[in-house]
């Protein structure tokens, strides 16, 4: 098979959209007051509305359009000013109601975007629609080996019909498997940060579909668009994208068309495998729920919503690289934990130089609370703290390898940078009269040693000054040091 | 049941306001019946389509009114954001709920396998 | 005159003065059944078991100084399309024969906590599909009044129960008339509210946006009792009106000085009987001899109210009834496949009337006729509405017939849907609006079947419709009872 990289440089663009549906991290369900719970026992958190009992009726969850909200503003949508819910009529066994109740026309969010950067080239993906709708229940075929297409029967479990499921549905802006993978990355860490879902790609809580399509580099209009379904992770999302590519560039190199239809990822294998469906052939039928009422947001419910979300990754990478962080840096704090992140802005804040900041927590904090097993939500360590500990470092009072046990010691809670130097005896000998002593000692002690650098060997220095630090037990400045030194040799 | 006996006043009654329409209605009855999911015989689908054919003949007249479709209506006391706060309520007794089911097992409803083209 | 011919006013008086207990009051509209159900068939279900107990409590209640109000002791019935937990609840179709919900509906709580005592569960057309109670899997019910002849529908079961006297009061729906052309086909009351003041929440849903539970009873104070007990905000039901709610009693026995009543031209004519107009001209004469203003109003959209009815209710009942399936409850067929179990569950658990209807909703909704027909339809229900605002800006009631026949003979309609949905065509706009209507019995035609008068008002205008229909009630003295030869069972 042709690789996808060479086809797509040679002769084909790839057009990819991407269907992003997000779990909502609710107590309850969408519709009705049972609990949202995963690896619940089956059919334990089920009622009449859930299970599309006759004459049960739905009343929709104030937090999850809250959410679906917070999720809009930051994907930089408009939220309607009046949005409604229709019906989305299609028979499946997992589907109580043989109806889901979804949005058609009138999203509650619609036309936003989100920046993807790959390997330092960032794209504009444009979001036509965030919508709020309900999740189906769970089919597990049973027969051989779980696969669908053998199956002897069928065990329906409706403890997930009804969770809220919120669809972010992409412009066909991505142009590769990389992009691909990077915005749906970026959309995890969105909802993640947002505190909306648990961003469980493991759990199903963030589940994507791909619409793909290759068109030649001349031409304008786009391709016979394939829609691939089952990637359960970014890394399969990424292998699927790039194997439809490259199959359809075949099919198209062997002078065959690209046919409109569904396929199904198969992780193990490899390969994408179609499903049979014939797109056109589903008929929705949506009308207006008539169960519910249209939704108003006014300005003020949306403003409301706007001041309470947090500052969401995009912002905060540029925040840091402007604070002097390079965007690799400012990337790994990015995605540090919340605790982390405020400590860096307490210490910056208190005047801190942010990349020494940025340093100690992405590097020795966080290899301490790993060592020690602590959970970054307890973090012992406060921003002024870590500020104390940067400035005696600056200053000389301890050595940068002592530094480090100094801040092993604060976390270990002795007390502040200043005590823990002090009480582990780790503050620098930076006093001239109480150096000179000790260097007279080794100068006296190595004639040899005095005898070469005078003789122009001037690199023994080095060892002088080790033996000062020797003597000194490495507490001495070591550059106070090496000024000494010379200033005797020299003088 | 007993005899039928239709009167007079009732067949007025019963096609007093009914004109048919002039153009026949255009229904793939077999495509209608197969996005409701019911498995009807031929005869049972060229039955349907005949009385589909005369509502829809007769219901042609709100075609009559102009302007464009609309696609919902309000709520007639215009109700509007009626939201519940996310707090739990009890759910069903599992036993009780699939007492109604005609199969299940180890607590799961149970179905033959799907057809994975639909 | 024996207890099972009591208004729920009288019989609660009774219970209160100590003259006859609950368990009286239920032991003779169960005798009552016990003597007409072969004839009428209008319950699918008696709960004597659960009504005994209830009785009971009642009694012992009242006893013990307990009064949950008027309903108190009282028996009434509720159509087999409203959920009552561990009681067989069917909609008449064999889709859910030996159905048992695991949860009661809004109403159902309601009446129980009002203290009623529930009887059973009455017959209907199929999930509430039809106009004469023939469209049921359990068999047609029939009217008191000339058994050869049908009770109306889809709440025949309610209607015909409270006629002959087998229940005091009774729960039906209305989608499209079927509370009102019932009680009109059996000469008693029959009420609409409007749409969202009673919970729809354990109704089995026919039309969502159409569908209201409402009274039928003896009398127009009845069905305020009634009604009082039902109404009222729901949480369970997202369009269940949260504001004031009037008190539909607030005008009644208030004279018709002053009211401005508009007789609807377009509800008159061809296809209405002689009789039926005659009675309800005489009844608008005798409305403006006691001081009401009786004035002609014309609502030319209610001409295509019915076309916009027979394709929205369709549409949603083609979603409503998607759920019935094979898999959760009720019926299943043999299927290789999920796919193929529930296109022949739902071939063999539907009844004709059903499927029709299945069909044209899902017809009228799909890709290439939706604007055509499902669009155009709402259109033409937004229309009638400012037909109904630009109307009211005049008025303060609407009149009409309830039905433009009286009860027709069974079988007559049966092959002929169209002639069938015609008998609702003085309701529907109602249901289109969302407005209360009310059907009131005025008398006998020559054959002594009874005619029913239709009071409209605007949305939350119950105050004044009952005010009107109490003085039509006042006016018509309307006593007759059918007579029905009893035949033990």
């Amino acid at each position: 098979m042709t690789s996808p990289q060479t086809a797509h440089a040679m002769n084909y663009e790839p057009v990819i959209g991407i269907e992003i549906h997000v779990e909502l991290a609710t107590n309850t369900k969408m519709f009705c007051g049972c609990a949202v719970e995963f690896g619940a026992e089956p059919n334990t958190n089920i009622c009449p509305v859930c299970l599309g009992l006759p004459g049960a009726l739905p009343v929709a969850n104030a937090q999850a359009i809250e959410w679906i909200m917070a999720i809009g503003l930051a994907l930089n949508c408009e939220v309607a000013e009046r949005s409604v819910f229709h019906r989305k009529n299609y028979f499946y066994a997992d589907l109580p109601k043989n109806y889901q109740i979804s949005q058609f026309d009138i999203p509650v969010c619609h036309d936003g975007y989100l920046d993807v950067t790959v390997d330092d080239s960032t794209t504009r993906v444009g979001i036509e629609r965030a919508h709020m709708e309900e999740d189906t229940g769970k089919s597990t075929h049973l027969g051989d080996g779980g696969r669908i297409h053998s199956a002897e029967s069928t065990l329906l479990d409706f403890n997930r019909s009804g969770v809220p499921l919120v669809e972010i549905v992409t412009r066909p802006d991505i142009r590769s498997a990389a992009e691909s993978r990077a915005y749906a990355q970026e959309v995890r860490s969105l909802v993640a940060e947002l505190g909306v879902s648990d961003a469980k790609l493991e759990e199903g809580s963030i589940r994507f579909d791909a619409n793909i399509s290759i068109r030649p580099d001349d031409q304008a209009e786009l391709g016979t668009k394939v829609e691939i379904k089952n990637m359960n992770s970014f890394r399969s999302l990424e292998r699927a994208v790039e194997y439809e590519i490259a199959r359809q560039v075949e099919v198209v190199e062997a002078g065959g068309s690209i046919v409109m239809e569904t396929r199904h990822w198969d992780e193990e294998a490899g390969v994408t495998h179609s499903m049979r469906i014939k797109e056109g052939s589903s008929d929705y039928r949506y009308f207006t729920e008539p169960d519910l009422v249209p939704m108003l947001m006014d300005e003020a419910w949306v403003t409301a919503i706007r001041m309470g979300l947090p500052e969401l990754p995009a912002d905060r990478r540029t925040r840091y690289q402007s604070q002097g962080l390079d965007s690799e840096l400012a990337e790994v704090l990015s995605a540090a934990p919340t605790s982390l992140r405020d400590v860096y802005d307490t210490a910056v804040d208190s005047g801190a130089e942010p990349r020494s900041v940025a340093n100690w927590l992405t590097g020795e904090v966080t290899a301490w609370l790993r060592r020690s097993g602590t959970d970054p939500t307890e973090m012992p360590l406060e921003g002024s703290q870590l500020t104390e500990l940067i400035a005696i470092v600056d200053e000389g009072l301890v050595s940068s390898s002592a530094a480090k046990e100094v801040l092993a010691g604060v976390l270990e809670g002795e007390g502040t940078a200043v005590e823990v130097a002090e009480a582990r005896d780790l503050v620098q000998i930076s006093d001239t009269a109480a150096l000179e002593a000790a260097v007279d000692d080794v100068l006296e002690a190595n004639p040899d040693a005095v005898e070469s650098y005078r003789s122009g060997e001037v690199k023994v220095v080095g060892f002088l000054v080790g033996q000062v630090m020797r003597a000194t037990q490495g507490k001495a400045d070591p550059k106070l040091v090496n000024q000494l030194l010379l200033d005797k040799l020299t003088g | 049941m007993s005899t039928v006996r239709p009167t007079d006043r009732s067949e007025t009654a019963a096609t007093a306001f009914y004109t048919p329409a002039t153009m026949p209605i255009e229904i793939d009855i077999a495509h209608v019946a197969h996005l409701a999911r019911l498995d009807l015989s031929q005869a049972e689908l060229d039955g349907y389509k005949a009385q589909l054919g005369d509502i829809l003949d007769y219901a042609t007249e709100v075609q009559s009114l102009e302007g464009d479709p609309s696609t919902e209506s309000e709520h007639p006391l215009g109700l509007v954001n009626v939201f519940r706060p996310d707090e739990r309520r009890t759910s069903l007794d599992r036993d009780e709920v699939l007492a109604q089911a005609p199969e299940s097992q180890d607590g799961f409803f149970v179905v033959p396998p799907a057809l994975d083209t639909e | 005159m024996t207890l099972d011919a009591l208004t729920i006013a009288e019989a609660g008086a009774r219970l209160r003065s100590g003259k006859t207990t609950s368990a009286d009051l239920l032991a003779a509209v169960l005798d009552r059944a016990s003597r007409t159900e072969a004839q009428l068939h209008a319950y699918l279900t008696i709960d004597r078991g659960g009504a005994s107990e209830a009785a009971a409590k009642a009694d012992a209640d009242l006893a013990d100084g307990i009064d949950h109000g008027p309903l108190h002791g009282i028996p009434v019935a509720l159509k087999d399309n409203m959920c009552t937990r561990g009681l067989e609840t069917t909609a008449s179709s064999q889709m859910l024969a030996g159905y048992l919900p695991p949860y009661d509906a809004t109403v159902t709580t309601r009446l129980r906590d009002a203290g009623a005592v529930l009887i059973g569960k009455t017959n209907l057309d199929e999930f509430a599909m039809g106009s004469s109670t023939e469209n049921s899997a359990y068999g047609a019910s029939f009217n008191p009044w000339d058994i050869g002849r049908v009770p109306g529908g889809s709440s025949g079961g309610s209607a015909a129960a409270v006629a002959v006297g087998s229940a005091f009061g009774a729960l039906g729906s209305d989608t499209g008339g079927s509370i009102r052309q019932p009680a009109s086909l059996t000469g008693i009351v029959g009420m609409k509210p409007t749409y969202g003041t009673v919970s729809r929440y354990g109704l089995i849903a026919f039309a969502s946006s159409l569908d209201q539970i409402g009274p039928l009873t003896k009398s127009v104070d009845d069905a305020a009792v009634m009604l009082e007990a039902i109404w009222g905000h729901d949480p369970l039901d997202s369009t269940s009106y949260a504001g004031e709610y009037p008190d539909p009693r607030s005008e009644m026995g208030k004279d018709l000085h002053g009211l401005k009543v508009g007789v609807v031209k377009e509800l008159a004519g061809e296809g209405y009987e002689p009789a039926v107009e005659e009675a309800v001209a005489g009844m608008v004469q005798r409305l403006a001899g006691e001081g009401a203003e009786v004035v002609e109003v014309s609502l030319p959209t209610f001409d295509i109210a019915m076309s916009a009815y027979y394709l929205i209710a369709p549409a949603e009942a083609s979603a409503n009834l998607a759920r019935f399936d094979g898999i959760r409850y009720g019926h299943r067929a043999e299927g290789a496949t999920t796919e193929a179990l529930m296109a022949r569950t739902r071939a063999e658990g539907f009844g004709p009337e059903v499927i029709r209807r299945i069909l044209l909703g899902t017809y009228a909704l799909s890709a290439g006729y939706y604007d055509a027909f499902y669009g155009q339809a709402q259109k033409v229900r937004a229309a009638v509405r400012e037909d109904l605002a630009r109307t009211y800006e005049r008025v303060d009631v609407l009149v009409s017939p309830t039905s433009p026949t009286v009860a027709f003979v069974a079988g007559e309609r049966v092959d002929d849907p169209l002639a069938m949905y015609l008998s609702d065509i003085c309701t529907i706009p109602m249901n289109l609006s969302g407005d209360p209507g009310i059907s009131v019995p005025i008398g006998l035609d020559h054959q002594n079947l009874p005619i029913g008068f239709h009071v409209m008002a605007p949305s939350l205008g119950e105050p004044v419709l009952f005010r009107v229909a109490a003085e039509v009630e006042r006016l018509a003295a309307f006593t007759a009872r059918p007579v029905l030869e009893e035949v033990a069972v």
